[in-house]
């Protein structure tokens, strides 16, 4: 077990810490105001950007010296998050989100067809590569990270406002519309930074596990909020050393624990009910 | 417009106060249809107002656009004097259908903070003393202590509307707009709430304006009222407006007022029983006035 603080197991710490910073901080507006399935469809689309990147650079290229795979993520993950926006204001929010992520996965395909040799690629942004993460890309994630705690911390009460009472909010100035969108660009950026590590479906799992939990176990919002990050902190760290212990891939440890969270999460809850425990507990 | 209707000038409120918010000459029209129809009035400082119409009479409408939320076809709006702005902390506002997610960590006294510093950006973490204090004395005036740490989702119907009105009041505002605050309430809840508004417009000094279907649980503390019907407004005291010939001119067909024990009750007139089919033509979609209900 000591190598699993040496080498590059230290950039595995590192980058997986960020990402389960950010995947708390964001899921847990995602799951305040429901938007569980623009946080599926936006990393899910993003893929087809870092199969358009790999078509354009190759698999391991570079664009203006950021990894392709992040580049096109970007890429994809803005305009996905814009377009679920911007048709969001003009009809339904599901059948848009829906829209643009077959829109995103359509291109991914096609990207996928012309360049033919990207399925162990793709293998890996489904499910992450968490202990081969290349050192240069820890600081695009980091500044990249750091743009998504900035952004939920600065928007923290807009969005408290105009997701519990939109109207209320309108009224005094907070434009739902912009609030909105602001908070699409933060799943965007966090979807870049993340799934290159764990991966389009466990990034799904750690922005809703955690979130989800801790909001049954405390009534106070920030409280709420930072314990949502302690828990995705948790689970990627034990998913570490239980991975590198039995060799079993990470992400089966990450997607498990997600469900456990919310499960455990509900338990508390139903045991704070029977108890008659106030529910300011 | 027929004379019979009165409509407020300046000469109707007493001395030199500024109306807390003038509506004149407002109409608006929705994909091609006219929802409201020169509607003015005005309301004075401590005097709480009853805006009563039916279903689809026009309620929110009018209260989006004085929000500014909804631009009037024609007409102007001035809230204390000024033209009113996007931004207006001068209006709290409670609107007509909330859903609070029960799960959803947030407690009453997180809604009523949010009233003060909601439309501020950064988490909040560090509020001043007198801002607490302000929060805590807020959900004092509404009676909502008992609960000021519970999950606001988890609340009664009544509770959480007193907590949306610690919410509306808590920036001090010189105008307090309730969307049927009294739907969905029993009798017990919907007292309370009445007690608790006719208290805070004259504890505070504000103008507060309520939008109803029904105006008798409101007799007890209003000072005035806007009747709406076919989209036109008549506005009074209940003594002026809910006459007859008043209610008759704004309904277009005949229509009776009965006073019952404390009661009032807007009545159809004849042509009303009549079958539908041989109704006289051309009453528009609420125009019809309803039955008030019996509460025993
Ligand atoms: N966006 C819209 N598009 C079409 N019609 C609208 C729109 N908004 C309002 N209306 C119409 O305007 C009328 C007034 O609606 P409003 O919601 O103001 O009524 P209300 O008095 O608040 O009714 P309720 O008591 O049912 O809440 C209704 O007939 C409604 O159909
Ligand atoms: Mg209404």
């Amino acid at each position: 077990m000591a190598s699993l603080f040496t080498g590059f197991m230290t950039d595995t710490w590192v980058a997986a810490t960020m990402v389960a910073v950010v995947a708390g901080v964001v899921g847990f507006f995602v799951v305040l105001r429901g938007s569980s399935f623009v946080a599926h469809a936006i990393p899910h689309g993003s893929f087809g950007g870092a199969a358009g990147a790999a078509l354009l650079v190759g698999v391991d290229g570079t664009i203006l010296g950021i990894s392709g795979t992040i580049a096109g993520l970007f890429v994809f993950a803005v305009a996905g998050a814009l377009g679920i926006g911007w048709l969001g204001r003009r009809g339904r929010h599901d059948v848009a989100t829906a829209l643009s992520l077959v829109m995103m996965l359509g291109l991914g395909f096609l990207f996928l067809s012309w360049s033919g040799q990207y399925a162990d690629a793709l293998y890996s942004l489904l499910f992450g590569e968490v202990f081969g993460i290349p050192a240069s890309d820890l600081l695009p994630m980091a500044v990249l990270g750091l743009l998504c705690v900035v952004g939920i911390a600065s928007l923290f009460r807009p969005l408290m406002l105009s997701s519990v009472l939109p109207e209320v909010g309108e009224a005094r100035g907070v434009r739902a519309g912009w609030v909105e969108t602001g908070f699409l660009m933060v799943v965007a950026l966090a979807t870049t930074m993340t799934v290159p590590v764990v991966g389009v479906l466990l990034m799904f799992s750690l922005m809703l596990g955690p979130a989800a939990a801790s909001r049954s176990v405390t009534s106070n919002p920030r409280a709420a909020l930072a314990m949502s990050v302690g828990i995705a902190v948790l689970t990627v760290w034990i998913g570490i050393v239980l991975s590198y212990a039995s060799n079993w891939p990470l992400g089966f440890f990450v997607g498990v624990s997600g469900a456990v969270w919310f499960v455990a999460g509900r338990a508390w809850a139903w045991r704070r009910r029977i108890r008659g425990v106030p529910l300011a507990a | 417009m027929s004379a019979l209707v009165p409509s407020d000038g300046a000469a109707t409120l007493d001395g030199e106060a500024p109306a807390t918010l003038e509506v004149s000459g407002v109409t608006v029209s929705v994909s091609g249809r006219e929802v409201l129809r020169d509607v003015s009035f005005r309301l004075a400082p401590g005097q709480l107002t009853a805006l009563i119409g039916s279903n689809g009479a026009g309620k929110t409408t009018l209260f989006r656009v004085i929000l500014g939320l909804q631009a009037p076809t024609a007409g102007t709006i001035l809230v204390d004097g000024h033209p009113r702005a996007r931004r207006n902390p001068m209006i709290g506002y409670v609107p007509q259908r909330v859903f609070l997610d029960p799960d959803m960590p947030l407690r009453a006294r997180d809604v009523v903070s949010l009233g003060l510093d909601g439309h501020r950006l950064g988490l909040g973490l560090r509020r001043h003393a007198d801002q607490r204090r302000r929060v805590e004395e807020m959900l004092g005036a509404v009676d909502a202590l008992r609960f000021a740490d519970s999950r606001v989702g988890n609340l009664s119907g009544g509770e959480q509307q007193r907590v949306l009105i610690a919410h509306a009041l808590v920036s001090r505002p010189r105008l307090l707009i309730l969307d049927e605050p009294l739907a969905n309430l029993d009798l017990r809840a919907e007292r309370e709430v009445v007690d608790l508004l006719g208290r805070i417009t004259r504890d505070q000094g504000i103008s507060v304006l309520i939008s109803a279907h029904d105006m008798n649980p409101l007799l007890p503390v209003m000072h005035r009222l806007v009747y709406l019907a076919r989209g036109r407004a008549a506005t009074g005291t209940v003594e002026e407006v809910v006459r007859p010939e008043v209610l008759s001119d704004l309904y277009g067909q005949h229509v009776d007022v009965l006073r019952v024990h404390d009661r009032i009750l807007v009545v159809a007139g004849a042509d009303e029983r009549l079958p539908a089919g041989l109704r006289h033509a051309g009453s528009a979609a609420g125009a019809a006035p309803h039955t008030e209900r019996w509460e025993p």
